[in-house]
Order: C-alpha cells, then structure tokens, then sequence
C-alpha cells in the first residue's frame, strides 16, 4: 500500500487529474478516484501476482498494457482504463474466463457476488465462440467447511495465498500446469481444523470455493446484509449479518483495518444459530394470583415490578449480559445503583488459549468468547462461574436477582426457589428464566442497536439485523423506564441516547457518541478503577 | 565422435572444439588456452571486466538478444549476495546449441560462469540445467569436480583470494523453467512459473537477492572476449550484432547440426550452401528462423543477413538461431498444432489468456486439421493470438500465438484447403 508519508504524485486517470499517494498502484489509486478497475487476483490484503490479467490498463508511452494491481503511481502518468486496448484485452481476457466456465449460475451459491458475473455482465462478449466440450473436474472436499468445485474455478490462487500469508498454514496449492491447473490440498491433509480458512470462500471471486453451511441455503440478493459486530468473541470483528426471512443465514467479515482487516475467525463465523432462536418470551408476564405465569401490558408491568423492586428486604444482586450491548448492561448497573446498589456479576465462557491470527496478528480469537465481558468488566460487573459459563449462582438465596439476556439457560426449573424476588429480561423462556416473578422480553444484541468495546477497549456499533417478536424491547428501553420511575431522569428514546447517558454515567464513555463511533468505533478513555461487582 | 558436418566458411571460436573429446578435460581445456581469460580478468576490476563486455556489445544468445555487460552493470556493489545464475534449460523446440556447448567444452562454460561471478561480485553460481540433459549434465559435473580440485572454483579461485563456489541443479523437465525469473523459482524449490517484473533479478532474483542470468552460449563467448578483446569480437559480425553465433540447423536439410557464423551470415546460404539445401531433391516451404517461438518465414522472404536487426526487419526473430527448415510436403497446419499443443502443455498457467489461450488455439487447431473447420475459425484464431500476445506475465503466450499468426499470414491456403473439404462442424457439445 501507499508509503506511511503524506507524499503525493499527480496523475491523471480517465482523463480526472489528481494527487495521489505516492507509491500506490494504479488500482488503489484508481479506486481513490472512485473508478473501478476490473480484477480478479489482486485483493488488498494479499500479495498481488499480478496474474489474472483483467486489470491492464493503458499507460501513456508505455508499450504495452501495464497491470494496475502492480503497477506504482508515477508523477506526470497518464492512465486510460477505458482506452481502445484497455477494454479490446478486457473483453479478450473474458472470453478466456468462459472457454471452460461451466456457467451454472443458476445452481451457484456465487451467483449475484460474483465477480465473473458482474464483468462479464458489464464487459464481456454476448455469445461465445468455443464449439469445444468444457472441461470438467469433480466437486472436491477440501475438509472442514469448505468444498471445491473445481469447474468454476478461474484460478485466480487467491485461496492459496490465503493460506500461506494469513492464514499461515500452506494447506492449498495449485497442482498441474497450464490449462490442467486446479487447486488441491495436499494428499490426507485438508482444511479441516484450520480456524481461518473460512475467509476463502468470501474472497474467492467466483463460486468455486463453497461453504458446506451456506450451501444452496440462500440466493445472495434474497438477503439483506446489516453491519455489526461478531459477538463470539473479546476481538469484535466487524462482520456482516446476512439474514433472510428473519434468520440469520451466514456472517462474513466485514472491513475494519484496525480490528480484523479482512478476516474473521471460523468460530466466530459459524457461532449464529443463537440468534435464531424460534422459543422466544412472546409477552411480558408477571406472577398470578395462583403463582402462575399470566401475559400483562408493559404498561402494566413495569409499574408492578418498580414498586416490587422498591419493597424488597435482601441483598441485590444483578446478573448482565455478555452478549448484550453496553447500553443494556450499563443501565442495568444504573439500576442497581438507583435500588441501593448490589452485587454486579456475569458468567461467560472462555477458550484455554488466544489463537492469533499468523498474517495478522492484530486479530484473534480471543479467550473470552462474549463479545462484551470487557465492557461488563469496565462497568464494574464480575466475572463468576467457570470457564464454560457455569455455576457461580448458588449463594442467591433470600436475595433480590435482576437478570439480563439467558445468563439462566443451564439453571433448573426451581432456580426462583430460593430468592425473594426473581426479574428476567429475558430472550428465551428456559426453565429458570420460567421461574421468575417478572419475566420480560427483551431483544438479542441482534435485533437492536448497540455498542460492544473489544479487548483493546474500541467501541464498536452493531445494527439491528433482525426483527424481534413484536412485544420484546431494548433492554436499555425497559430499563430507562424504570430508572425513570426511579427519578433518575426522563426515559431515553434510542440506544444513541442510551449510550450518551453511558456517558454521563461512565467517564470511560465521556464525550462519546455514535455518531463519533461511526462504522469503525472509536477508542474508550482511560478507564477508571472501580470496586469490582459494585455499581456507579 | 567427430563432430559430424563442418563448413570452410565456418568461423568457430566458441564451436572450435566441438568433437574433440580432449577439450572436455581440465588437461586438455587448458592445452587450449582455457582458463587464461579467467586469470586475466581476475587481475581487472570487476567493474573493468564488465566495462570489456559491454564494449564487446554481446548480445545475449538465450534469444532475446538483451546487450550482456549493459545487464551485468544493473548490478550495484551493495554488500548484497549475488547470485550467477546460468541458464541450461534449453527446451525451445529447435534448439541445441547449449547442450552441444555443455557436451564437449564444459570448461569453456564454467570459465565464462566465473568470469561472471567475478564480474558482478558473486560468490555462487548456479547452472540450472535441463532435466533430460542427461550426459551434458555429468560432464558439466565432472568439470566442476576438476574445477575445484585444481583451485579454479571455489574458496580461492585461482590464487585471487576471491571465493566463487558452482553448483549444477537439474531441473524436472519444465520449458517454462527456462523463463528466467521462473527458474529462479524453480531453482529455489518453488513451482516453476515466472515472476512479475518489476522487480527484475538484477535487484530481487534468486533467494530475493541481486541476480545476473545468461545463457550457455553468452557465457562461453565471455572468456574469448576477455582474451582478445571487446574491439575483436565487434570486428566479426555486423553493427548490432557483434561476434559469432552457432546457428542449430534442423528439418529438412542435406546437413544439419551446429554451425558457427559470424552474426550478418546470409540465411540463403547458410540453407543452401553450408547445410546443402533440402534433402531428397525438393524445394523449401518455410523456415522458422529462431526456435519454435517466432514467426515462420516464406522460401521468398529468405535473402536476408541472420542478425537480430536485419531478421526483425523481415518480420521475424533471430532468437536462439535454432532454424527449423520445412520443405514443400510439410503441412503446415500440422506443423503449427503441434507447436501449438507443445506451448499449451508447457504453459505455466498463471496467466489467463495463456492458460486458456494455449488449450483454445490447439483445439481449433485439431478441429481444422481434422477436416472440420470453418472460415470463421480462422478469423476467431487471428483474435485469439491477438488477444494472447502482450497480455501476459512472460511471452510464451505471444510464443505461442507467433506461429499461428504468422502460418495464417503466409500460409492461409493450406488452412482454406483443409476447411474446403470440411465435413459439416460437429455440433456444439
Ligand atoms: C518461455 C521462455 C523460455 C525460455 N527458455 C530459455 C532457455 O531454455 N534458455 C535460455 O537461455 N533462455 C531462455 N529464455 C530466455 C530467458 O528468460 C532469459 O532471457 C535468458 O536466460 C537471458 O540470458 P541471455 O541474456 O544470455 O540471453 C526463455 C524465455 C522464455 C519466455
Ligand atoms: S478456488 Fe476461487 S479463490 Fe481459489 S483459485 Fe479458484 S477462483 Fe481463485
Ligand atoms: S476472532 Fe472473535 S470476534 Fe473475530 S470472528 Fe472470531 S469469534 Fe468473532
Ligand atoms: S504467459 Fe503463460 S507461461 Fe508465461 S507466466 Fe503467463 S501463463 Fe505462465
Ligand atoms: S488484478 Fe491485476 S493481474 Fe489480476
């Protein structure tokens, strides 16, 4: 990439002078200008062989037709992608990509992100002239995810060097030579256990490269993308949330060249089925006259439970949530603090080990695998349980237990047995979250907007991908609510404005906004050191 | 064995010794003023023993024809290793000169490969030979064993203090590794296929470091030029083509085999006097005057001095010098799927248009000389060698389009002729 320096070079591309940086190639510079250059092997975060020869592009005075992915900027250039030639070895090098293109769109996962497509669309020759049969290769299992359907491939070797420079493991290569080419592992040994060779599949640039868990589950343009923010782990890579009909359906990364580049972890990756859970709290519901579970109106409810909250004899004790935003977890705490304060604890699991990523150290997959135990930890909350996210409950009794999210999910059917007063802000109605004298349902990390600082403590928005079932709300809505009702200001009426009073509450939020975090977060501020487990 | 034809016209410096089983020995090598160069230059700056190669404006004899001591001064003195790679793959279809050198004057090679070394301050020299150069390859091994022992390679090349060390690798029977940068890759364990320049070798070549390649016979023309001279060696040849060059004559010719001409040489002559013209009485169709790689040329087209200038000129390359002579019963067609089918099996497949390309053009190829072309075909076969040429990493894909292009430009006849008693296309499958 462009040297570190704010030197520049002026060049003129398509006829569009401008300065660019010095030491760039054509393509990053081009793209500086918004004009796109044709490609198939150059990614950003690879080395570029410069082989695919689709991005030629025409230099004044040059003989012959250079490759933008490599060739640097020079001061004085003049570059034409649109020339003549340009284009004449553009359509040439298409045709070339069909001759044993099997054009199967109709069955392909790549269909409508393919880059074969898009260019062939926008460039390519309406018919073909090969009389000849295409050559044909079987559909191969690389292991773990990943299949290989060696017809579609165009041998751009974007994988391979996936492998060797990011993912540090040389488990691809390209066997034969010439026209025979085609990618393999190496003998026994497939992709299988490699956390990182996911990635693949989104940077190879046509469908030859597939995922087992998305196959033909989905067509690409029935799905709409949200960004957010991988929560299986402290890293917080940016993803993409990939819905359809309400569920989600693949997560891919998602550019943030401070926090995961272009990557993300294969865990991470395949962690979502729990954002699709079908078994959700439909309604608010309170204890009846015969201790039953009967439905009641918010407005209803949170009167209720306020005054119950406020006759309360025992000790309180809040549980948050590690896969819920700082939002909600921060006003619980504000809760806690308005009730008298109590005891501010969450369970989470964690790997034995960080798996750094060997290409891109910057990244890995963390030992904590919640998306939000840093931020608990930074609003005063307290790891407890084992390394799984168990146990740690058993010393609740004739206490007051406030709980966010599922934290209950491995707890029995009796868990309210012992407590004076159970309250769930619950997702999914477990046995124990069933127990509970209120049970309100609040939305996943998924369903709403919210704010997730990582493990080097960026705060990083994620967006609403999914719908909630209609009577469930932001857990920093029902919570503001109360607090409200507490006299602790009028309610809030948007997550942005539940972070804004993050920050009042919270100097490490201080002056932070969402419209600052932006898509790429933002740095919290020193924080401050606070008896653990004990609210602000 | 003798070397079988030679010629009086013949000027045979770098060839002078060919047949001559004695000159492959140290003993012998030396009887015959080997090695005295390498003293010579050794007594020179590095810098000065470049300076007399590019006066001497060799032209590099792999088949660009690049000027050598111009590519020797791309080198800097940066405290860098540097490498001398020297390039034995000799694979082009028509070529066999360099096997020829390595046969029977190994010496004179490794003499020019220190030289170089020397020259470019490298301590280590690589041959990168042709797999299949069998008997070449033990003789070269063989010299290189004398070489060390008698002190001429190695810690103290010659008493000079000056460490040059000389390692004979073989390759495993890949055309393309004889593509420099992809010989580097090859020689360095990689798979065999070419680099993307810039970088060039002179500053990112074998194991990353500053590289200087040549071809045998370039390195074998070295020691005499630093024996007599750079103004001698512009004295034989033309202008821009200075020096001797051994011409591999192949095909369909009375005599064929190795013969050493001054560059400038006439291509008539040399086909019709030196190697007697064609054999059994017939006449002459084409020749293609540089290895399979460049265009064909016509009987009519054949009145021309073999230098690099004066062939290109006429439309083609010199190239290595490797001429194939045709006679009036080769088809053509047949001629060119087969060098066809040669560049699609020995395409390294990195780049598109050659991957694809390659195949492509062998398959019409086949169809046409099946009897089942069409008008169209040709035309489409014109695209696509335009298409494959200037497209691409290295030039055997122009390599491969050259012949194509250049049988349809002169010899579209035999193609209409086949298409004329086309069968109905087979269906599109
Ligand atoms: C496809 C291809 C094959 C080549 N094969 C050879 C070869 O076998 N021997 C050779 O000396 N040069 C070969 N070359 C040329 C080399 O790349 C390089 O130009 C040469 O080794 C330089 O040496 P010279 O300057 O002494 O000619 C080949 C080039 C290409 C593109
Ligand atoms: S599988 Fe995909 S990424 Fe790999 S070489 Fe083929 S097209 Fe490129
Ligand atoms: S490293 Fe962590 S944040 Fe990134 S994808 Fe994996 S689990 Fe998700
Ligand atoms: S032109 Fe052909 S042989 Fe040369 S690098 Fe490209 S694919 Fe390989
Ligand atoms: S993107 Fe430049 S050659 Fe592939």
């Amino acid at each position: 990439m462009a040297n570190e320096s704010n030197e520049t070079v002026n060049v003129t591309i398509n006829g569009v002078a401008a300065a660019v940086p010095r030491g760039a190639r054509i393509i990053e510079a081009a793209e500086q200008l918004g004009i796109g250059i044709a490609h198939y092997c150059y990614h950003p975060g690879l080395s570029a062989p410069a082989m695919c020869r689709m991005c030629l592009v025409e230099v004044e005075g040059a003989p012959k037709l250079a490759p933008a992915c490599v060739t640097p900027v020079a001061e004085g250039q003049v570059i034409n992608t649109e020339s003549e030639r340009a284009r004449a070895a553009r359509t040439g090098t298409l045709e070339f990509y069909l001759l044993n293109h099997p054009l199967d769109c109709p069955i392909c996962d790549k269909s409508g992100e393919c880059k074969l497509q898009d260019f062939t669309h926008a460039e390519g020759r309406p018919h073909g002239r090969s009389v000849e049969p295409k050559r044909v290769l079987g559909l191969d299992d690389f292991g773990g995810d990943i299949l290989y359907q060696g017809n579609r491939c165009i041998m751009c070797t974007r994988c391979v060097r996936f492998m060797r420079e990011i993912a540090g493991a040389d488990l691809l290569g390209v066997v034969q030579r010439g026209h025979r080419s085609a990618i393999d592992t190496f003998f026994e040994t497939g992709l299988e256990g490699s956390l990182w060779a996911g990635n693949i599949v989104d940077i190879c640039p046509v469908g030859a490269l597939l995922s087992k868990d998305f196959l033909h589950k989905a067509r690409v343009w029935d799905l709409d993308n949200t960004p957010s923010v991988c929560p299986n782990c402290a890293q917080g890579c940016n993803v993409r949330l990939d819905t359809r009909d309400n569920l989600v359906v693949r997560i891919r990364p998602r550019l943030n060249p401070a926090v995961n580049s272009y990557w993300m972890c294969d865990y991470g990756r395949h962690q979502y089925e729990w954002l699709n859970q079908p078994d959700r709290v439909q309604t608010p519901m309170q204890r009846g006259a015969e201790g039953e579970l009967v439905p009641v109106g918010w407005q209803e409810v949170l009167p209720a439970l306020l005054a119950r909250l406020q006759q309360r004899h025992g000790p309180l004790v809040v549980l948050g949530s590690p896969m819920l935003g700082n939002e909600d977890n921060g006003l619980l705490a504000r809760l806690a603090g308005r009730l008298g304060g109590g005891t501010l604890r969450y369970r989470s699991a964690q790997a034995e080990a960080e798996v750094p990523c060997p290409g891109f150290p910057a990244l890995a997959r963390r030992r904590e695998l919640t998306a939000n135990g840093r931020g608990l930890e930074l609003l005063g909350f307290q790891r407890t349980g084992t390394m799984a996210g168990e146990g740690g409950l058993t010393d609740l009794a004739g206490a007051t237990v406030i709980v966010l999210g599922d934290a209950l999910e491995d707890q029995p059917a009796d868990f309210a047995a012992g407590v004076e007063l159970l309250v769930v802000l619950g997702q999914r109605p477990t046995a124990a979250a069933r127990s509970a004298h209120y049970l309100l349902p609040v939305c996943t990390c998924a369903e709403q907007e919210g704010t997730f600082p990582n493990v080097h403590g960026l705060v990083q928005r994620f967006w609403p991908a999914l719908q909630p079932p209609p009577l469930a709300r932001p857990a920093w809505q029902v919570l503001s609510v109360l607090l409200a009702g507490l006299d602790d200001g009028a309610p809030v009426n948007s997550a942005g404005g539940a972070f804004l009073r993050l920050g009042e509450l919270y100097p490490e939020y201080a002056g932070l906004s969402y419209e600052q975090l932006g898509s790429r977060g933002a740095l919290i501020n020193e924080p401050v050191v606070r008896p653990a487990g004990k609210g602000a | 064995m003798a070397y079988p034809y030679r010629d009086e016209r013949e000027v045979r410096i770098l060839s002078a010794h060919f047949g001559d089983p004695e000159a492959r020995t140290l003993a012998g090598w030396r009887q015959r003023g080997g090695y005295e160069a390498l003293g010579q230059a050794l007594a020179l700056s590095p810098e000065q023993v470049t300076e007399i190669v590019k006066n001497s404006a060799l032209r590099g004899r792999g088949g660009a024809g690049f000027p050598t001591g111009l590519k020797w001064s791309f080198l800097r003195n940066d405290g860098r290793p540097h490498y001398v790679l020297v390039n034995s793959d000799e694979s082009e279809p028509g070529a066999f000169k360099d096997r020829e050198l390595c046969r029977w004057t190994p010496h004179q090679l490794l003499e020019g490969a220190l030289i170089n070394a020397y020259a470019i301050r490298a301590q280590h020299v690589y041959i990168y030979m042709r797999g299949e150069f069998f008997e070449p390859a033990q003789i070269v091994a063989r010299a290189i064993d004398e070489a060390y022992a008698a002190g001429i390679a190695g810690p103290d090349v010659l008493g000079s203090g000056v460490t040059i060390d000389v390692t004979l690798h073989l390759g495993a029977g890949a055309y393309i590794c004889g593509e420099e940068t992809a010989l580097m890759n090859s020689l360095e364990g990689r798979r065999g296929q070419p680099r993307v320049k810039p970088p060039f070798p002179a500053v990112f070549g074998a194991f990353g470091q500053p590289t200087n390649i040549n071809n045998v016979e370039t390195l074998c023309t070295v020691p005499h030029i630093i024996r007599n001279g750079a103004d001698w060696w512009r004295s034989i040849g033309t202008d821009k083509s200075t020096g001797t060059k051994l011409f591999n004559m192949s095909g369909h010719l009375v005599r064929r085999g190795n013969f050493e001409f001054p560059l400038g040489f006439n291509m008539k002559e040399l086909i019709y006097d030196v190697c007697g013209g064609i054999r059994d009485g017939r006449s002459l169709k084409a020749v293609i005057p540089g290895g399979s790689s460049v265009p064909m040329l016509a009987a009519h087209e054949l009145d021309i001095p073999c230098a690099y200038e004066r062939v290109a000129t006429a439309g083609s390359k010199l190239g290595t010098a490797s001429m194939i002579v045709m006679d009036d019963r080769t088809d053509i067609v047949k001629q060119v799927r087969r060098m066809v089918e040669f560049y699609a099996h020995e395409s390294c497949g990195q780049c598109t248009p050659c991957r694809e390309g390659t195949a492509w053009l062998a398959r019409i190829m086949r169809r046409i000389e099946a009897g089942q072309g069409t008008e169209a075909d040709l035309a489409l076969l014109v695209d696509l060698g335009k298409n494959m040429t200037g497209t691409t990493i290295c030039v055997l894909s122009d390599s491969a389009a050259a012949p194509v292009l250049s049988s349809l430009a002169k010899f579209k006849d035999e193609y209409l002729a086949l298409i004329g008693r086309a069968a109905p296309v087979a269906a599109a499958v």
